[in-house]
């Protein structure tokens, strides 16, 4: 197996409060460094609650974001982020909401050109043929290509938002919580058309999600993510089902399953730490009902509990 | 483009601005080839002539020139420089502020702050300053106005690029490989146009009597120029004894001023997409009630029981029928959930309950709702505000849109106390207080004086509750209460209101897209399609063996976790449009067992097996009676 993509120690840092002049009031880490490999042709599932990360994460894999730390490596090469045509041609973004990342004042035929000839200085005709098939692989009738935006449904416009991330002919897509503005029974349908259009392009996606079910249902490999950090890494199939990491078993037993009684996984009076003012050590301690004095004192890594397949950062993991 | 000239000719005085500016543009431009007498010639003989007289329409002036041909010289002159004032500042204006606004940052503080400085200026002291600094002039006082109206549209303009610059499609148009200047081209200018129209449109009156007023103190257009600044300034002298002279051109700056902005009110009324939306038109305080024949007898013992609900929005020609004939009920102590997808009508049964659906464009066409048996649809507006709140509470899907942002927390939830219960302030202060300890807000004393801001999403959501429990309500309904929730909070969330429920004999509406969520709050569940209510029954048997089509294939679209990796079924097409619903059975398009008699005609919530469904052809419980 080959690697589409490693992310090395990539890591951000937002200031907060910033000043005209001299240094910012003060620092939140958004993401801490983080050290991935996705190999090719695998979907690799990124979930997290709000505010642990993922967006950022995502935006800075895609060259929208400058990383304050760390590199991205795309089949080996590093990606450079400083022109937008070359870093296009190698990894592409799927917006979460449909409607809004389309201009609301052009066509789609506008819409989807830009790529081609942006990125690959396709003639017209060309340009022609390509859209064609690419609409013709995301089933979406082509008399679409004449109208604007807004004439479309959420599933619809997300499958021109896809179409327009194939026309770059990326071989990694970056899929940003792609079906959670979408309605249940349209859900399905854009998920099944991404599985499709994998087997057919040979793409490589970076799936991230805050529903635990669906990242379940599409990915091979699944990377928890809490505060900024990864917290567990390991195959979809394991990861909720025996997790490592308390955070991860908080996450799958919080989620609402039909046949399991309601009950509260923790305390109800649980707050989420302050990004500003975080815990020392492990992030998840003043949440976690095994946290010893070691939590405290150290920051776990990835590498601390291993099982066959699966990575935890965490002193105590499940598996003890 | 046909669009906005209706929308522009239904508010009548811009219309009545329209024809006037139109003919004064005309007269303007057709200036040159009318029958006047050359506007500079001076005849001493003549001077003073008044209004009316032989061979001199409106009189002359100081130096016996004819007024007339003055006043339309100078209406076409005072035209030009304001128009093309305007056009500079808009043009400059609009690139300071895209640049600005698109970089943002440090280049947006840098520019900013110069364009700042230019306002600090009264601007009549600026462009006095100007003037003396580039000479008295027409064109100088040209630059003059330009250049103070400036930062007015720089600053407009920035305010809505920061906005589109961080939109999505933006993004999207830098990974199609873009550079900065295509994207401010292509992407952003197009969305910012509308809005340097309309700061054009209100401004350029504005500027016109600034150029007058320049020209007035002697410093726009120089004598023997006519410009309708200077005639007035020229006529000030003679102002007493010859009034006639200042009187028309006051007019004429009157008129245009006049025009401009009746007709710039109306450009922007039209353009801006808020009040396009009717956002200016309050909605009634109540649901309008239009219902055609008697509401029906609960058939059912409840709370609150809806019967035949009908609710429909009416836009222009078209009737959506959003709610068509829902009948629910719920007990105390029990918990209902109404399952659907967008559009399905759910959110609009529950507001219909209390009248709190906007009208216009919302009417309740039909059936009854009773708390109590009291009967609530038609019910007096004391009444209903009476009930709203106090008996039947609701709590909203984004707590953050429902608080008010500029009070603290515990003020909102005071208000909401004393509103119905005649309570001073210390002790509504103390119920808040146990309120939110019974919502299980950590800190409930310091937290009481915190803004909405200052709250995490579950800790806002937490006192949306509160604020729904602060009178001891029957009936709670709560539509998509945890669905903008992480999974964690949402589970303390659930678990918080199912302990209320428990103790306090609550009745809960809850509507949600969650079956997970149903498994684990409702006692019984009702599924709601095109307006409809297409399945009822208990959650386990809906949940078990459902019968319609629709909600089995519904709950095979949703990955449930710990199923493993798979395909998931799908659902083809979409729903169809209230506005346009077909015969018979609504789902019949994307049903894989229609029948030719589903499109046939009425089809009844019937029951069907242990429960209620609307179909003709339910699915089977194939498992179960086989083994049986």
């Amino acid at each position: 197996m080959t690697l589409a993509l490693r992310l090395v120690d990539l890591a951000k840092t937002f200031p907060v409060g910033k000043r005209l002049f001299g240094k910012p009031k003060g620092k939140v880490r958004a993401v801490h460094p983080v050290t991935l490999d996705v190999e090719r042709g695998e979907t690799l599932g990124i979930v997290g609650e709000s505010g642990c990360g993922k967006s950022t994460l995502a935006r800075m894999l895609v060259g929208l974001l400058e990383p304050t730390q760390g590199h991205v490596e795309i089949e080996g090469a590093a990606l450079d982020t400083a022109d937008p045509a070359l870093f296009g041609k190698r990894i592409q973004y799927v917006f979460q909401d449909p409607i809004s990342s389309l201009n609301p004042r052009k066509t789609i035929r506008q819409i989807m050109e830009a790529p081609l000839r942006r990125l690959h200085g396709m003639k017209a005709t060309e340009r022609q043929a390509r859209i064609r098939e690419i609409f013709d692989s995301v089933n979406l009738r082509e008399e679409f290509l004449d109208r604007y935006p807004h004439e479309f449904s959420g599933g619809q416009a997300q499958r021109i938002g896809i179409a327009r991330a194939l026309a770059a002919q990326a071989s990694i897509l970056v899929l940003d919580e792609p079906v959670s503005a979408l309605d249940v029974s349209v859900q399905a349908q854009v998920l099944n058309l991404l599985a499709d259009l994998k087997g057919e392009y040979g793409l490589t996606y970076l799936f991230i999600s805050h529903d635990l079910a669906v990242v379940e249902a599409v990915c091979d490999r699944i990377a928890v993510l809490y505060f900024g950090a990864v917290v567990e890494l390991g195959r979809a199939e394991d990861v909720f089902r025996a997790p490592l990491h308390p955070y991860t078993r908080l996450l799958a037993e919080s989620a609402p399953v039909v046949g399991r009684p309601l009950t509260a996984p923790e305390a109800k009076e649980t707050e989420l730490p302050d990004p500003l003012n975080p815990p020392s050590g492990c992030a998840f301690r003043t949440r976690c009902p095994r946290a010893t004095e070691r939590c405290a004192a150290e920051v776990p890594t990835l590498e601390t509990a291993k099982s066959n397949h699966q990575k935890a950062a965490c002193f105590h993991p499940l598996s003890d | 483009m046909r669009r906005f000239l209706a929308l522009l000719a239904r508010n009548r005085l811009a219309l009545l601005g329209l024809v006037v500016m139109g003919l004064v543009v005309l007269l303007a431009l057709v200036t040159p080839w009318l029958p006047l007498k050359p506007p500079n010639v001076t005849n001493t003989s003549d001077k003073f002539l008044p209004p009316f007289s032989e061979g001199a329409l409106l009189g002359t002036d100081h130096l016996g020139r004819d007024l007339l041909s003055r006043l339309l010289w100078g209406t076409r002159l005072s035209l030009a420089v304001g128009f093309a004032a305007a056009a500079i500042a808009a043009t400059l204006g609009a690139a300071i502020g895209v640049v600005a606004g698109y970089y943002g940052g440090r280049v947006d503080n840098v520019v900013m702050r110069g364009v700042d400085m230019l306002m600090a200026f009264p601007y009549i002291l600026l462009a006095l300053a100007i003037v003396a600094a580039l000479g008295p002039g027409l064109f100088n006082a040209l630059i003059a106005v330009a250049a103070v109206n400036i930062p007015f549209f720089a600053r407009n303009i920035r305010g809505v690029t920061v906005g589109i610059a961080h939109k999505e499609f933006v993004d999207a148009a830098r990974l199609s490989g873009l550079s900065d200047a295509r994207i401010i081209v292509s992407e952003v200018l197009p969305n910012v146009v509308p809005v340097i129209v309309i700061a054009m449109s209100t401004t350029v009156g504005w500027m016109i009597l600034e150029t007058a007023g320049l020209s007035f103190l002697g410093l726009g257009s120089q004598p023997p120029q006519a410009d309708l600044g200077s005639m007035l300034g020229e006529a000030r002298s003679a102002h007493i004894t010859q009034p006639h002279t200042s009187v028309v051109p006051g007019v004429m700056i009157l008129i245009i001023v006049m025009a401009i902005n009746l007709l710039g009110d109306g450009v922007r009324d039209a353009l801006d997409p808020r009040l396009r939306s009717g956002a200016l038109s309050r909605p009634m305080a109540a649901t309008q009630v239009a219902r055609d024949h008697v509401p029906p007898e609960p058939r059912a013992e409840g709370v609150l029981t809806l019967t035949d609900l009908e609710t429909q929005f009416h836009v222009g020609k078209r009737t959506f029928r959003a709610v068509n004939g829902v009948s629910l009920h719920v007990a105390p102590g029990e918990c209902l959930g109404l399952i659907g997808e967008s559009g399905s009508g759910k959110s609009v049964t529950a507001l219909s309950v209390m009248g709190l659906v906007a009208s216009p464009p919302g009417v309740i066409t039909g059936g009854s709702a009773q708390y109590k048996g009291q009967e609530l649809i038609g019910a007096r507006y004391g009444k209903l505000r009476q009930l709203r709140g106090d008996r039947v509470s609701y709590i909203f899907q984004d707590p953050l849109a429902t608080l008010h942002p500029l009070y603290k927390v515990g003020d909102q939830l005071i208000e909401a106390i004393r509103v119905h219960h005649p309570v001073g302030r210390r002790a509504a202060r103390e119920r808040a207080l146990g309120l939110l300890r019974d919502v299980r807000i950590p800190n409930p004393e310091s937290r009481i004086d915190a803004y909405p801001h200052e709250m995490s999403g579950g800790m806002r959501q937490r006192v949306g509750i509160a604020m729904a429990l602060a009178n001891d309500p029957d009936v709670i309904i709560a539509d998509e209460p945890t669905t903008a929730l992480d999974v964690t909070v949402q589970a303390q969330i659930l678990s918080v209101l199912s302990d209320l429920r428990r103790e306090r004999g609550l009745a809960i509406v809850f509507i949600t897209h969650d079956f997970g969520v149903v498994a684990q709050l409702c006692d019984r569940a009702a599924v709601m399609y095109a307006g409809r209510i297409v399945e009822q029954g208990t959650t386990e048997q809906i949940l078990n063996h459902p019968r319609h089509p629709y909600t089995a294939l519904l709950m095979k679209c949703v990955p449930e976790l710990g199923a493993g990796r798979r395909r998931l079924e799908a659902i083809p097409g979409l729903p169809p449009a209230v506005d346009r619903l077909p015969e018979g059975c609504a789902f019949a398009d994307r049903c894989p067992k229609v029948q030719p008699d589903c499109r046939a005609g009425e089809i009844v919530l019937r029951q069907v097996g242990d429960h209620a469904a609307r179909c003709l052809h339910p699915v089977e419980r194939a498992r179960e009676e086989a083994a049986q």
